[in-house]
């Protein structure tokens, strides 16, 4: 068998899924994928599970915001496969005004803290999900920080002057 | 926006102490504790001296630096990656520079890269000095701590020749280093492998067949490969669990592949093992920097970066003299350079595991968006699960040997 | 050799077998030479605080043996590191839990002013909830830079006047922050 590079493993996506892989593109050597939220967990299982594929160990799960876009968010899932040694990365992008998407923690529990880390600083409800709760921020906070939306600096800071930052 | 998320549950753990049918009592290990390295706090549920459940939080020293990241050109973004993992801050440099390096397709010369070599396994050195030695403190010897500090504060002074500063480095730039590594410095490199290991002897003598620190570490929380990977560890912890993934043999970078080491793995993936671990790979990281000694002599002398005037700035006398030069430092400084719109991710070799930076890229001055795949953060979300059913001294010792360093943890 | 001075013993009345001074630089004396510390390690200045106590700077020497981490034995709290609000109340509630006579000395520039940190999750300064002796700017301070602090603490400590816990300035000073205090 042939070793397992980016084309035989895009082949091997699409023999199964077809449709579902959109947008494939290789920035940098690795191989950057979408999906949608109905086929996410079907992708992420058949990458793991697969005899040939073998992406057991999931390295990150993260977000993206991008307020211009129509679907505003991008979830991020890094997947890396000791046996082939090589990388890949999901996207799927959601809806801003509603974010929704399945957990992955019923693949890798792994997946749990990842998950709320995005949710803290995104809003995404990751349906499936055993805890879904605040994890950095403080638990009584109601926006989502990495949101461009939201300001870097505290806004009811009274002891710097506007004049010496040039505002 | 916010409006239309459902509410927010309080992330609070409720343990009802009231209940007269419970024996179980609810313990606070704080975020200011003693033995917990770092503010983070875990609500233990205790029978006795064994503990049932527990909860972690963490959050207590969350500094927003990925939002910070958004607002700041990339040579800015170094100093604030020196705060990620603190005790071995030319690792996260040197990562951060690969990653933008990566970006912008530079070619980094053998020379610089075996100087970062150099200077990366001093940090894992540093890092792993810090873990065994508090380790040791936690387990209540405290003279083994004081012998390896004196040695921290050796390699302190060979970052201060190199940098200037002592702990929070920011050694280094986009394409090189700022300045070339003197002779002085390689001396004390050398004056440093000569010393090491029979202090690093020393110490082990302390520990190693010392019947109280194995009876307290040997089988304490052991964990097996298959658990370990599905919560995603790396690092020490995941190879003394038995699978020898280390990044810089998987997917080697700056020239990790010119180097003959050996990985060291565990068995039982306890605390015993991940102390052995560490200090094999502190013996592998001093093979490591002989050979590199070695390998510069070879190399052609004061190369120290690359040749890549649109992003490395230019000296000083050329940019008051020369008009090339000041138009290169005016560009880079007001971030008017062209950058290729894309998304690369790289990873390190972090002293506590796999060190990911995911860099999305605009063509603006600042990232889009900058997230770092932390270690310490995804090595401990396994505490509170495995920490039930143990003892509570066993749960702190268990603490001290997964590295849990607080400003990876909360970012 | 030349250059080692002894300290100063303050002015007083001396004789055969005792020596007679005022009471409050006796207890002044005592006080500054035992400080103990609680070191409240957050961040990157508690790395620097260990190579502080460590051989190499050995902060022992100035009294500080007993690092405690609890605040009802321990004189001096060191905030070394960056306090996120999420933190604020932990340090407000430990500060209250010392005993009086207690100092307080903010380590490095996170726990001074933020530091680097201008962020909507990063209290500015411990000043916002507690009232600081001493500030040690640096980030992070030099361990002589965190000593030089202590020695200024030392100082302060020294020529302390003994009523000072109880003028209405202090009690203001507290009422300030919010915190209650006991001598009323």
């Amino acid at each position: 068998m042939d070793k397992l590079d980016n084309n035989i493993l895009l082949l091997r996506l699409q023999e199964r899924f077809g449709e579902v892989i959109q947008n494939q593109d290789i920035p940098y050597g690795l191989l950057t994928l979408e999906t949608d939220e109905e086929h996410i967990i079907e992708v992420l299982e058949f990458l793991k599970k697969d005899e040939e594929l073998q992406f057991i160990y999931l390295t990150d799960i993260t977000a993206v915001h991008y307020p211009e876009k129509e679907l505003s968010i991008a979830v991020v899932y890094h997947l890396h496969s000791f046996v082939n040694n090589i990388r890949i990365r999901l996207k799927v992008y959601i809806n801003g005004v509603n974010p929704e998407i399945p957990s992955a923690t019923v693949l890798w529990k792994g997946a749990n803290w990842m998950e709320r880390e995005t949710y803290d600083f995104f809003g995404i409800q990751f349906l499936g999900h055993p805890d879904l709760n605040r994890i950095l921020n403080v638990d009584d906070m109601v926006a989502f920080p990495m949101r461009k939306e939201f300001p870097l600096e505290d806004p009811n800071r009274v002891d710097k002057k506007d004049y010496f930052f040039g505002r | 926006m916010a409006n239309s998320i459902t509410k927010i549950t309080p992330n609070k753990p409720v343990y009802n102490d009231n209940d007269p049918q419970d024996d179980l009592i609810t313990l606070n290990l704080g975020p200011t504790h003693p033995a917990t390295h770092g503010v983070f706090q875990n609500v233990l549920q205790m029978d006795g001296e064994r503990i049932v459940s527990g909860v972690s939080t963490i959050g207590y020293i969350h500094r927003a630096f990925e939002k910070i990241a958004e607002h700041r050109p990339f040579y800015q973004i170094t100093p604030l990656t020196d705060r990620l993992n603190y005790c071995s801050s030319p690792i996260n440099n040197m990562g951060w520079h690969m990653t933008v390096e990566k970006l912008l397709n530079i070619e980094i010369p053998k020379r610089v890269d075996y100087m970062r070599v150099i200077v990366m396994e001093l940090a894992r050195i540093t890092d792993h000095i810090i873990c065994n030695g508090i380790l040791g403190v936690d387990t209540g010897a405290f003279s083994g701590f004081l012998y390896l500090m004196h040695e921290r504060e050796k390699i302190y002074e060979i970052y201060e020749e190199i940098c200037g500063s002592r702990l929070t480095t920011n050694i280094g730039r986009i394409g090189g280093f700022e300045r070339d590594i003197n002779e002085r410095a390689f001396e004390k490199v050398r004056a440093f492998i000569k010393r090491f290991p029979a202090v690093l002897d020393e110490f082990t003598k302390l520990f190693d067949r010392n019947r109280i620190f194995i009876e307290r570490t040997s089988g304490v929380g052991a964990v097996d490969t298959a658990t370990a990977l599905d919560y995603s560890w790396s690092g020490p912890i995941l190879r003394a669990t038995g699978l020898d993934y280390d990044v810089r043999a998987q997917e080697p970078y700056s020239s990790y592949e010119d180097f003959d080491f050996d990985i060291p793995v565990g068995t039982n993936g306890d605390v015993y093992d991940r102390y052995m671990v560490r200090n094999e790979e502190m013996r592998q990281s001093l093979r490591i920097i002989e050979q590199a000694l070695a390998k510069l002599e070879k190399e052609p002398k004061g190369v120290f970066h690359a040749d890549v005037p649109e992003f490395y700035l230019p000296p000083k006398e050329k940019v008051y003299n020369n008009m090339e030069a000041l138009i290169y430092h005016f560009k880079i400084v007001m971030g008017e350079i062209e950058t290729p719109k894309s998304e690369v991710y790289h990873a390190v070799e972090g002293a506590n595991g796999e060190l990911g930076f995911y860099l999305i890229n605009d063509g603006g001055r600042s990232p889009y968006r900058l997230h770092f795949r932390r270690p310490s953060f995804i090595n401990y979300a396994m505490y509170a699960p495995m920490s039930s059913g143990m003892l509570l001294s066993d749960a702190i010792i268990n603490m001290s040997s997964l590295n849990v360093i607080a400003g990876e943890l909360d970012a | 050799m030349n250059d080692i001075k002894l300290g100063a013993a303050p002015p007083g009345v001396e004789g055969a077998g005792f020596f007679a001074t005022s009471l409050d630089k006796v207890i002044g004396l005592a006080r500054a030479n035992s400080l103990w510390p609680l070191p409240f390690a957050t961040s990157c200045c508690g790395i620097e605080f260990m190579a502080t106590m460590g051989s190499d700077y050995d902060l022992a020497r100035f009294g500080a043996e007993r690092p405690s981490f609890s605040p009802r034995q321990s004189d001096m709290l060191l905030v070394m590191g960056t306090i996120a609000k999420k933190m604020a109340p932990v340090l407000k509630q430990v500060y209250v839990q010392m005993a009086e006579p207690r100092w307080v000395i903010a380590v490095g520039a996170c726990a001074t002013s933020g530091g680097i940190f201008d962020t909507y999750s990063v209290l500015q300064g411990i000043d916002e909830i507690i009232p600081v002796d001493v500030y040690v700017p640096g980030c992070p301070p030099r361990p002589e830079a965190i000593l030089d602090g202590i020695m200024r603490l030392q100082d302060i400590v020294k020529n302390e006047s003994l009523n000072r816990r109880n003028t209405p300035e202090y009690k203001a000073l507290l009422e300030k922050y919010g915190i209650q205090t006991n001598n009323s």
